[in-house]
C-alpha cells in the first residue's frame, strides 16, 4: 500500500472530522430535514385525528311496506338511541339497494309485510336486518348493533314470563378506550425510525457511489468502519429526537398511556435504529444507483415494515406463508417490543425473547453490510 | 409545435424502454406488491383464543361454553377456575378474549331468568376487539333464546302466547365477509397513485439533477408542450397499470366486477390527473431525487391515511372529513369500491366522479402554472 496508515490516535479524530462533513450534510439540506422532523409529528395527528375505527351515527333505514304501530314503535326505538343516525322511513324495498349502492345507508331494517297480522300462534314472523358489508368488519359491528335494538324492540313488546336476559358485562383490558392512536404510536416509532435509519443512509451512501465521492472516501486514509460509522451516527442522533418528539407528542396530545420503563423504550428504540442503519448501508452496497436504492430501501424495509409488521394489519389474519414472513421483518419485534412496554407495561422479562431476535438481526446485518463494503475497498 | 411534441414523447418512451430500473418500477414492483398486499392487508378476525373461566361448572355454564365453540369462532385457551391465569395469559398474548361465567350462573338463570356474564377483552386493537365482542354478544343472544325455549317448556304457563319474530340478518355485496373484495381495489389505487406521482416527480427531478433539463430550456421547446410530453406517457402507463391491476383483481382474487368499467376508466382519466399534477407539483420544489421521494412520500402518506382505505371516511372526525373531500383519493377508491363491487351505475357514482374532475383539473393547472413560473 502506497499511503501509509496513520497513528493509531488519529483514529478518533479523522472519525470526528468525518462526522462533521455528514452532520453539515444533513443541516445543509433543510427540506429534507424539515419532513423529517415534521413528517412523524404530522403522522402523529393524523393518526390520532383522522384514523379512527369507533363507529358511530350509524345510518339505519326501516323498510316497512306497511307502516303501522310495530314499525313506528321500532323507529322509536333507533331514533332514542345515539348510535343511530334514522333515516326517513320508506315503504318500498328496493330502495334500500339504491342506497346502498350510493353509500348513502349501513344498515336496512326489513320489516315482512303485514307484520302486525302475522302475529298470531301458528305464523312465523320475519324481520330482516341487512348491513352494507363492503368493508366485512365495520359491516359486521354495525349489524350487531342494529340487531340489539331489533331484540330489545322484540322483548319489550312481547314479554313472556319464561324470557331470560342474559347480560354481558365487557371489558376491553389494555385500552379500554379502544383509541385507535394507542395502537399506532408504537407502529408509527417504528415507521419513522425505519425511514430516517434504512431510507435515509441507504440513499446517502449510494448518491456518495453515484457522484463518484464515495470512491474518493475509499483512498482516504479512513477506514470502512469509520466511514459507515460516520454515515450512522448523525442519522442515529436524529432518528432519537424523533422518537422523543413523538412521545412527547403523544403524551400531551392524546393521553397515550405509557405504562412501562422509558429506559428499556429508548434502548429498544437504539437497537432497531442500529438494525435499521445496518439494512441501509447493506442496501447501498448491493446497489449501484440512487433510484435503485431508493427502489430497493422501500421495497426491502418500508413496505414489509409497514405490512407485514402488524402496524397496521394484524399478523394472525395473515395466511400462513405470510405469517412465516414476517418473522424476518424487525419491525414486527420491534412494534411487539414497544406496544408491550407502552400499553401493557411489560418488562425485559417478558420481551426478552424479541430483543434478542433483534439483537441477532442486528448481527447478522452488521457482518454482511461491512463485509460487502470492505469488499469494494480492496 | 405537434412535431416537437411528437419527438419528446418518443424520447420518453424510448428513455422508459431502454431503463431497466424504470421498467421493474413501473411494472414488475406494483403488480408484486399488488399479490402480497392482497393477502397481507386483512383484519378478518380468525379464530379468537378465548380463555373460559368457569366457576359454575354446570350443565348451563358447559352449554354456553359449547355454544362459543361450535360457531368456530373461537378455540377455547384455556379453562381455569380462577381469573389469574387467563389474566396472565390476556397479557403475553396466548388469549385475546376471556368469558368468566360467575358462580350461580344456572341458579340465577332458573330462578330469576337473568344472569351477568363478564367478558374481557384484549382491546390493544380496538376495531378487532369490537368485532369479537359483536360476535360474543351473538352467540349469548342465541343461547339466551334457548335457555328461554327451554324455561317456556318446564314451566309453559309461562311462555309466550304469540310467535316470537325471526330476526334473519344478511352482509349485503359482501356475503362470505372476504376481506380481499374489500382491500385489493383500494391497494390498487394507492399503487397507480404512488407510481403516478413518484415517477412524474422522480423523472423531471432527475432531468433536474444530470443537467439535462437545462439544455431543453435554451431549445425552443415550449414549457407545456414539454409538460405534455412528460406526463402523457405516464398518463397512458398509468391507466395501462389500472387495467392489468382490476384484470388481477378480478381473475387472481375473485373480486366481483358487478358494475361498468367504462365508468372505472373515466375515474382513473380522472384521477391520474391529479395525481401526475401533485407529482409535477413535487418536482419544482424539489432539486433532488432524494428530495422528490420524501415529499412524495409524506404527501401520500397523508392521504391515503385521509382516503378511507384502511378506517372509514365516516368514523372520522366533522373537520378531517371536512379537508377530506379534496382529496381525489378518497373519491377515487369510493368509486372504484362501489363499481366494482355493488354494481353502482353513473347515476350512483357522480358524487364521486364530479370531485374527481374538478380536483384533477384545478391540481394539474396550479401544478403547470406553478412550473411555468420557476422555470421562467
Amino acid at each position: 500500500m502506497a499511503v501509509s496508515l496513520p497513528p493509531r490516535g488519529t483514529a478518533w479524530r479523522t472519525l470526528r472530522a468525518f462526522m462533521g462533513k455528514e452532520v453539515r450534510h444533513l443541516l445543509r439540506d433543510r427540506q429534507t430535514l424539515a419532513i423529517l422532523l415534521l413528517l412523524p409529528l404530522a403522522q402523529l395527528l393524523l393518526f390520532g385525528f383522522a384514523v379512527r375505527t369507533d363507529i358511530r351515527a350509524v345510518r339505519v333505514l326501516v323498510v316497512a311496506p306497511s307502516p303501522d304501530h310495530l314499525s313506528a314503535g321500532l323507529r322509536a326505538r333507533f331514533a332514542g338511541n345515539g348510535r343511530f343516525e334514522l333515516l326517513p322511513a320508506t315503504q318500498r324495498t328496493d330502495s334500500l339497494d339504491v342506497m346502498f349502492r350510493r353509500g348513502a345507508v349501513d344498515v336496512g331494517v326489513v320489516l315482512q309485510p303485514g307484520l302486525a297480522s302475522r302475529l298470531s300462534p301458528g305464523e312465523q314472523p320475519q324481520v330482516l336486518v341487512v348491513s352494507d358489508g363492503m368493508d366485512p368488519n365495520t359491516g359486521t359491528t354495525m349489524r350487531t348493533y342494529a340487531q340489539a335494538i331489533v331484540r330489545e324492540w322484540q322483548a319489550s313488546r312481547t314479554p313472556a314470563a319464561s324470557d331470560v336476559r342474559l347480560d354481558v358485562r365487557t371489558r376491553m383490558r389494555f385500552n379500554p378506550t379502544l383509541e385507535s392512536v394507542n395502537l399506532f404510536v408504537p407502529g408509527l416509532i417504528a415507521l419513522i425510525l425505519t425511514m430516517v435509519t434504512a431510507l435515509m443512509t441507504a440513499i446517502s451512501l449510494s448518491r456518495e457511489k453515484e457522484r463518484g465521492t464515495f470512491e474518493v472516501l475509499l483512498v482516504s486514509p479512513l477506514r470502512p468502519w469509520q466511514i459507515i460509522v460516520g454515515k450512522v451516527l448523525p442519522y442515529l442522533a436524529l432518528a432519537m429526537a424523533n422518537v422523543a418528539t413523538v412521545l412527547l407528542a403523544a403524551y400531551l396530545v392524546f393521553d397515550v398511556p405509557f405504562r412501562g420503563s422509558l429506559v428499556l423504550l429508548l434502548a429498544s428504540s437504539m437497537l432497531f435504529s442500529l438494525v435499521g442503519l445496518a439494512l441501509g448501508v447493506l442496501i447501498a452496497a448491493l446497489t449501484s444507483s440512487q433510484l435503485a436504492a431508493m427502489l430497493a430501501a422501500l421495497g426491502g424495509t418500508m413496505l414489509p415494515n409497514t405490512m407485514l409488521s402488524g402496524l397496521i394489519f394484524p399478523i394472525a389474519s395473515m395466511p400462513v406463508p405470510l405469517q412465516l414472513l414476517t418473522n424476518i421483518v424487525p419491525a414486527r419485534w420491534f412494534i411487539e417490543v414497544v406496544r408491550g412496554i407502552m400499553l401493557k407495561g411489560a418488562g425485559v422479562a417478558l420481551l426478552w425473547p424479541q430483543l434478542l431476535i433483534l439483537a441477532v438481526m442486528l448481527l447478522v446485518l452488521l457482518v454482511l453490510a461491512v463485509r460487502r463494503t470492505s469488499v469494494r475497498l480492496a | 409545435m405537434w412535431r416537437a411534441l411528437r419527438v419528446l414523447l418518443q424520447k420518453e418512451f424510448l428513455q422508459i424502454r431502454r431503463d431497466p430500473v424504470i421498467l421493474r418500477m413501473l411494472f414488475i414492483m406494483p403488480m408484486l406488491q399488488l399479490i402480497v398486499l392482497a393477502n397481507a392487508a386483512t383484519f378478518e378476525v380468525r379464530r379468537s383464543q378465548l380463555w373460559v373461566v368457569d366457576q359454575d361448572r354446570t350443565a348451563d355454564s358447559r352449554g354456553l361454553l359449547t355454544h362459543f365453540t361450535s360457531t368456530g369462532r373461537f378455540t377455547v385457551a384455556g379453562f381455569t377456575a380462577t381469573a389469574e391465569a387467563g389474566d396472565a395469559a390476556l397479557l403475553d398474548g396466548s388469549a385475546n378474549a376471556m368469558l368468566v361465567i360467575p358462580a350461580d350462573f344456572a341458579r340465577d338463570v332458573q330462578r330469576d331468568g337473568a344472569a351477568t356474564l363478564q367478558l374481557v377483552l384484549n382491546a390493544e386493537n380496538g376495531s378487532q376487539a369490537g368485532v369479537i365482542q359483536s360476535y360474543a354478544m351473538e352467540i349469548v343472544t342465541r343461547y339466551g333464546q334457548e335457555l328461554s325455549a327451554r324455561r317456556g317448556t318446564v314451566r309453559p304457563s309461562a311462555a309466550r302466547a304469540v310467535p316470537e319474530i325471526d330476526v334473519r340478518t344478511r352482509n349485503r355485496f359482501n356475503a362470505s365477509l372476504d376481506y380481499r373484495r374489500f382491500m385489493v381495489p383500494g391497494i390498487l389505487v394507492q399503487l397507480i397513485t404512488l407510481i403516478g406521482t413518484l415517477m412524474t416527480a422522480l423523472n423531471i427531478v432527475r432531468e433536474k439533477e444530470t443537467g439535462t433539463l437545462d439544455q431543453l430550456n435554451v431549445t425552443p421547446i415550449r414549457p407545456s408542450v414539454f409538460i405534455a410530453a412528460k406526463l402523457l406517457p405516464l398518463w397512458i402507463i398509468g391507466l395501462v397499470e389500472f387495467a392489468v391491476g382490476i384484470g388481477i383483481a378480478v381473475l387472481g382474487f375473485d373480486v366481483p366486477l358487478l358494475g361498468n368499467p367504462l365508468i372505472l376508466f373515466a375515474g382513473a382519466a380522472l384521477f391520474l390527473l391529479a395525481a401526475l399534477g401533485v407529482g409535477l407539483w413535487v418536482s419544482t420544489v424539489s432539486d433532488t431525487q432524494q428530495q422528490a421521494m420524501f415529499v412524495t412520500f409524506s404527501l401520500i402518506m397523508v392521504y391515503i391515511l385521509m382516503s378511507g382505505l384502511f378506517t372509514p371516511v365516516r368514523a372520522m372526525p366533522a373537520w378531517v372529513r371536512a379537508v377530506a373531500q379534496v382529496n381525489p383519493l378518497m373519491h377515487f377508491i369510493a368509486l372504484v369500491r362501489a363499481v366494482m363491487l355493488k354494481g353502482a351505475g353513473w347515476g350512483d357514482v357522480w358524487r364521486q366522479l364530479a370531485p374527481l374532475g374538478v380536483i384533477g383539473v384545478t391540481i394539474l393547472a396550479l401544478a403547470v402554472s406553478q412550473y411555468r413560473k420557476r422555470t421562467a
